[in-house]
């Protein structure tokens, strides 16, 4: 299935290359090249692209491409899963996934590989089983084993890829045993020039820290697990026991994992819990602009609203901006006209503003389009959707574990058009 | 540059040096230091293929990550090397009979990777050995081998087919998927080979790894293609738009009145059953695989199932949002009514990439009907004021269709798409005169003005598609702007050879049409224009303007064609339909890459039209005959019985004997049925780090003692090393009276066995706990039994049974009146009900609604009698008579649970 695979930075070089069966000329590349050339910005490189006996799928993530080659048919996603997949898997290994830490860690990155694919065909890619395989580097290990010349692969082999439960490794023991599960939601909306919204939606995410000895057989189960339109699962979740109770119940791969995305049902309303005044305005013939943005919170049900960013990419006729924040610190960027805020926390007492004047390019026509406005912002503490965890319960060992649950609002795309 | 790559020349011989050197040390660590630099070079793509004498050397290094980096190395450059890569077979040849599986399965997968054609009956023997190892992780690893030997030595593919048929039949889901990509890749058209396997593979589905999934899931959708008939209903045609073949379809049903009613083959069934709970899987390519499979086999009401996955899939990263878009595309041109609740979806972010906005609009045009265009409409006019030329311009285009397909909105659609043409952005403004000119061909009366208007704007515009429509249309509808089409073709004289190539084409057809409407005014400027395209640099436009001379200009050996010149030049031409580019895209399978690419891939495989006439059905039927572990032990017990009937069914084994009791009055009692035999579960291989074990009872006497319940014990290694000294330990209570097994000595990885013990109950229901022991580990279990197995059947006669009764009464009794559900109202299925919760023993009864039944507590031996008296609307009197009131009690309750349900 995947021939060969390529790593190419942003400036267009190739520095890995694996390959599964017989080697590919890495001029196959030249392809992607072209089609790089032509995109006028980095994520417009088509994802598929046919050369002449090949067919080129790639992923752009962290600003390196990994470009897979593949020979005949076979579905795209399959091999774009696999490529997302492999990066997760660099990011798990080396804490970021960077051409400088690929490079440094060139041998794992070979051996983990090497451990993922045979012929092309995914084999291992549980985070667990290959963590067996190849130990991940940290400093002291490093240290270790320059001294000692002892190794990262391990001596055990991977019996968790035999057994039925493939993405637990086996013997885990801890002295502390903790279970922590983070509710995080993020909204996604468009809300339009006045004020309303377009379209809003809730999507959430458990993401798990699982570190439990032995077997434990976990289950978790929610207040309004109704809220839930749309789920999908690690391939540990018990589906039927779903389907039948709504409740998770499942035997979690060790340390941390994904247990569930979902989709809050769109029948419920959407809370927005931030607004944005805003007056953007340029005058025809006049070679200034007008800037004025003011955040405030709403439907917050009294959380404050933190780490908010608000960027926009301003018209090209956009010379520079003058720009006065009430709090928090700005940055325009003459080049790319890319204007963020970091505004920080909201208070409500005293609403966050940013107020100035844009200086526009001379005799230059007004632009057409204002631009759109993209805020990030964290709530702590709530789900937005309401959703509750009501209890967690372990079964199969017989310790008392620490167990613990987090929420957390985020924005997803949130753009407000103005 | 040349200086420079010399010196990195000489650098790099210089270091392969030093690197041959450190592998060749006796340090281990220096080894290892040469293979990492070494795998660095081949990761940058730097031919480290001389080296190769001095790292094959180390393939048989005890250290493990060496070995490994080795591997690499040798996979990597012996198809360059290929001698020398022999040396190092037969250290691969001796690993492949070690005794650890994961050794045996690592060597079979380097040894398949070196691709040296010398060794392929090496590879071969090494595969068929592989595909029968008792490891499913060897055999898995065999069923990848045979793809590589395929494509090292196609010659090979009838010997792999037979591999690949005896894999098929395996029933480890670790094989099924890597096994069907093998099938996939050697022999994808033996369809026949799938029939005996279509439903384990249906089964195992849920839990083979995901992405043996995907690939399985693709091959049943074409498997059932060919298969089973379509469900779509008879003459309804694919496109829910066409109205047209709605009618035709109604005619032709009535012929078909007589045709029998579809009725969906429960393989059909079983397969679309079993893939829906993928959809909710966490990887993209499965929910994917199982759409497409939807698409191409559900029944049409059924395919909306998946529209909710396949929008949650729009949440993940920009490329899967890509080919999940346009799937969703090419589904949305037959299916509006699946996407349309949706459409907010589809709505376009300005941090979307372009390729992603051009799809979400595609799908949005696909969507737009009466309902929901001022929706739609509203939110593009959002889009074509981005900054995001490329997609603008994709916007309007998209507003052309929307006007072409609802007339409702033709007339706003175009007022709105002329105000664009006094936008600023030049692409916008050429876009809108392009598109305009398509829906002005449409309803060109009405529309003068809006071709002064371009005409207007005709200086302005430099797109060079832009001013051939412009002048396309002024040349078509010249006599109706007949004071501007000269003066702009006057304009073009002055400019034609400044032109591109295409508006010099319409400059010359706009000559030709004026010539013939209105030659007064347009000869002499036709004449020159025709002068100066007579020797353009260009062929097409020296070609065109021949032809358009001898058309036009009459001539004596023009001939009969200028007489119909106006004909043709000013025929009334059709208006062009505004397509989208995924009209015909479902000629390919959904989710592949020929779809994605729009022409066919290599390799593609084609997906079959539905038979007419289902093919034989039987073909997937698969006869199960399994031994049922308890039987010959069962047999063995009462060997003075009489085996009458026997009936083994995948789930139940029940028997009927005629019982020869060994008392000297000769009874004949009927005791039919025992079972079905239940088994529990003792011990979870989880728990017990890879042992199993499961227990029964079997219901016979137990041989150790006589007031001991016989117990079955079945154990099983399910880890990947042999268990040794598996034995009962410490018991609790400590004075229970248990018969141990005796110990086993060792059990092999796979393997399973069954022993008896006896247990002590005391006639009470409480739980003997003991520990079962390996060499290692001792792991807690406890045997709970039902009050129905700690009794032993009893033979008496009838009127035996009424005198011991009549001594048992009072305290000694206890009855209750139940209603018996519908399936146990029958006399037969009452007493099967009785007999499988209570091991007792019938007893022949004179009257038909009373059945008698006897037996007797296993360790003091008191007797217990059940009566059952059915009544009318299917109630029953249940009457136990024992002086064992708490066995009574708790034997009523679970009788009464029995009975009451099916």
């Amino acid at each position: 299935m995947i021939h060969s695979l390529f790593l190419v930075n942003a400036s267009g070089d190739i520095f890995l290359e694996k390959h599964w069966k017989s080697v590919v000329s890495r001029s196959v590349c030249d392809y992607f090249f072209e089609a790089q050339e032509r995109a006028t910005e980095p994520e417009n490189v088509p994802p598929v692209i046919p050369t002449p006996h090949h067919y080129l799928i790639s992923v752009l993530r962290h600003r390196i491409y990994f470009v897979a080659v593949i020979q005949s048919e076979v579905p795209p996603l399959f091999v774009i899963e696999f490529l997302h997949r492999v990066v997760d898997t660099f990011q798990d290994y080396f804490g970021v996934c960077t051409e400088a830490a690929i490079k440094d860690n060139v041998v794992v990155v070979y051996e983990l590989l090497e451990e993922m694919l045979d012929n092309g065909f995914p084999l291992a890619t549980e985070s667990n089983i290959l963590k067996e395989l190849i130990k991940p580097p940290t400093i002291l290990r490093t240290m270790v084993n320059t001294i000692t010349g002892s190794t990262n692969v391990g001596e055990q082999l991977p019996t968790g890829q035999l057994s039925v439960v493939p993405w637990r490794r086996t013997g885990v023991k801890y002295t502390n045993n903790e279970a922590y599960f983070d509710v995080v939601e993020e909204i996604d909306a468009i809300i339009d020039k006045s004020g309303s919204t377009i379209t809003a939606e809730i999507q959430g995410v458990i993401d798990a820290c699982v570190k439990l000895t032995g077997m434990p057989d976990l289950t978790l189960s929610f207040m309004n697990p109704r809220l839930l339109d749309d789920v999908s699962f690690h391939p540990c979740v018990r589906f039927k026991r779903w389907e039948a109770e709504r409740i998770l119940s499942f035997i979690p791969p060790d340390g941390n994992f994904r247990l569930l995305s979902y989709h809050v049902s769109s029948q419920n309303l959407v809370a927005i819990p931030v607004y944005v005044k805003h007056n953007i305005t340029f005058r025809e013939g006049s070679s200034q602009g007008r800037f004025d943005l003011t955040l405030g919170p709403k439907q917050t049900m009294g959380k404050a609203v933190e780490s908010v960013l608000v960027s926009s990419q301003l018209p090209r006729g956009v010379l520079n901006t003058n720009l006065n924040p009430s709090q928090g610190t700005y940055t325009f960027d003459p080049v790319t006209k890319l204007l963020t805020w970091d505004v920080g926390k909201i208070n409500p007492q005293k609403l966050p503003s940013l107020k100035g004047s844009m200086s526009l390019q001379a005799g230059a026509s007004k632009p057409d389009e204002n631009p759109t406005i993209n805020i990030q912002f964290k709530i702590q503490q709530m789900a937005i959707s309401g959703l509750k965890v009501n209890r967690l319960d372990m079964y199969g060992e017989k310790y008392k574990p620490f167990k613990g649950i987090k929420y957390m609002t985020k924005a997803g795309k949130f753009q407000v058009r103005t | 540059p040349h200086h420079v790559s010399t010196n990195s020349g000489i650098f790099s011989v210089l270091r392969n040096e030093d690197l041959k050197e450190m592998l060749e040390s006796s340090k281990e660590s220096l080894k290892l230091e040469a293979m990492k630099r070494i795998v660095g070079l081949i990761a940058k793509g730097k031919n480290a293929s001389e080296l190769f004498p001095a790292v094959v050397k180390n393939v048989a290094s005890k250290n493990i990550e060496l070995k490994k980096l080795v591997y690499v190395y040798l996979v990597r450059y012996a198809e360059e090397q290929q001698d020398l890569a022999l040396l190092s077979i037969s250290t691969f040849q001796r690993a492949l009979k070690d005794p650890n599986q994961l050794i045996r399965a690592s060597a079979l997968r380097v040894l398949s990777s070196i691709r040296v054609p010398i060794i392929v009956p090496i590879m071969m023997l090494a595969i068929k050995e592989a595909a029968t190892d008792l490891s499913p992780y060897v055999r898995k690893t065999s069923a990848h081998a045979i793809q590589k030997l395929y494509s090292l030595d196609p010659e090979q593919k009838e010997q792999l087919i037979e591999v690949i048929e005896k894999l098929l039949k395996d029933k480890s889901t670790l094989v099924a998927g890597s096994v069907v990509m093998a099938f996939e890749e050697v022999c994808p058209d033996r369809i026949d080979l799938i029939h005996k396997n279509y439903r384990k593979l249906c089964n195992l589905l849920v839990d083979v790894e995901e992405w043996g999934q995907v690939v399985i899931i693709s091959m049943l959708t074409r498997y059932a293609r060919t298969q089973f008939t379509s469900p779509w209903k008879e003459g309804a045609t694919f496109d829910e738009n066409n109205e047209k073949a709605f009618y035709d379809s109604e005619e032709e049903k009535k012929d078909q009145v007589e045709a029998k009613p579809y009725v969906m083959d429960p393989d059909h069934r079983l397969l679309l059953r079993n893939t829906k709970p993928l959809l909710q899987s966490r990887n993209t390519a499965v929910v994917m695989s199982v759409a497409q499979l939807y698409w191409h086999l559900a029944p049409k009401h059924e395919v909306s199932v998946v529209t909710k996955s396949l929008v949650r899939l729009l949440r993940s990263h920009r490329e899967v949002q890509y080919i999940v878009l346009q799937n969703i595309a090419t589904m949305s041109i037959q299916r509006k009514g699946m996407f349309e609740p949706y459409m907010k979806s589809f709505y376009v972010r300005s941090t979307d990439a372009t390729h992603i906005k051009t799809l979400k609009l595609e799908i949005l045009t696909n969507l737009a009907n009466e309902a929901n265009i001022s929706t739609i409409l509203r939110e593009f006019q959002t889009y074509v004021k981005s900054q995001d030329k490329a997609f603008a311009a994709a916007t309007i285009q998209a507003i052309g269709r929307c006007a072409t397909n609802i007339s409702e909105v033709t007339d706003t659609c175009l007022n709105g798409l002329v105000l664009l043409l006094s936008n600023r952005d030049e692409t916008v403004v050429a876009e809108s005169v392009v598109v305009i000119k398509k829906l002005l061909q449409m309803q060109p009366t009405q529309h003068c003005e809006i071709i002064k208007h371009m005409a207007k704007l005709f200086d302005n515009i430099t797109v060079s598609m832009a001013r051939a429509s412009i002048l396309w249309l002024i040349g078509e509808y010249c006599e109706r702007v007949p004071k501007i089409a000269p003066d702009v073709l006057r304009k073009m004289a002055k400019s034609f050879t400044a032109e591109e190539d295409i508006v010099k084409l319409q400059t010359v057809n706009l000559a030709a049409k004026l010539y013939l409407t209105n030659s007064k005014q347009t000869k002499l400027l036709t004449q020159y224009i025709l002068n100066l395209g007579k020797y353009d640099q260009n062929y097409d436009i020296r070609d065109r303007t021949r032809f358009i001379r001898q058309l036009i200009v009459p001539n004596e050996k023009s001939g009969a064609l200028s007489k119909y010149a106006r004909r043709i030049l000013l025929a009334p031409k059709p208006a062009p339909v505004l397509e989208s580019a995924f009209k015909d895209r479902d000629r390919f399978q959904l989710g592949t890459l020929s779809h994605s690419l729009n022409i066919k891939a290599t390799g593609y495989l084609e997906l079959s039209d539905w038979p007419a006439v289902a093919p034989d059905q039987s073909v997937r039927n698969v006869e199960v005959i399994e031994p049922v572990g308890s039987l010959p032990s069962l047999l063995l017990t009462y060997s003075v019985a009489v085996v009458h009937t026997c009936r083994i069914d995948s789930q139940n084994c029940y028997f009927t004997v005629s019982y020869k009791s060994l008392s000297p009055q000769l009874v004949s009692v009927n005791i039919p049925t025992f079972g079905p035999v239940k088994s529990h579960e003792l011990l979870h291989h989880m728990t017990g780090k890879g042992l199993s074990a499961r227990y029964h009872f079997p219901r016979q006497p137990c041989l150790y003692q006589p007031n001991m319940v016989a117990v079955q014990v079945t154990l099983t290694n399910g880890s990947d090393h042999s268990l040794e000294e598996i034995h009962i330990g410490d018991r609790s209570p400590a004075s229970l009276n248990l018969h141990c097994f005796n110990t086993i000595e060792r059990l092999e990885p796979e393997a399973s066995v069954t022993v008896s013990m006896g247990i002590d109950f005391s006639d009470s229901t409480q739980a003997a706990n003991f520990q079962l022991c390996t060499k290692d580990d001792q792991f807690s279990v406890s045997i709970q039994p039902a009050v129905g197995e700690l009794l032993m059947p009893s033979s008496m006669t009838e009127q035996d049974f009424c005198k011991e009764q009549g001594k048992l009464l009072g305290m000694n009794e206890t009855s209750a009146t139940i209603t018996l559900a519908a399936e146990n109202s029958s006399s037969q299925s009452l007493s099967k009900q009785v007999l499988s919760v209570a091991n007792v023993g019938v007893v022949s009864s004179s009257e038909n609604n009373i059945h008698r039944f006897a037996g007797r507590t296993v360790s003091s031996g008191a007797l217990v009698l059940v009566t059952a008296e059915s009544r009318e609307s299917s109630t029953a009197l249940l009457t136990i008579n024992t002086d064992k009131s708490i066995m009574a009690s708790m034997l009523l309750r679970d009788l009464k649970q029995a009975l009451a349900q099916a």
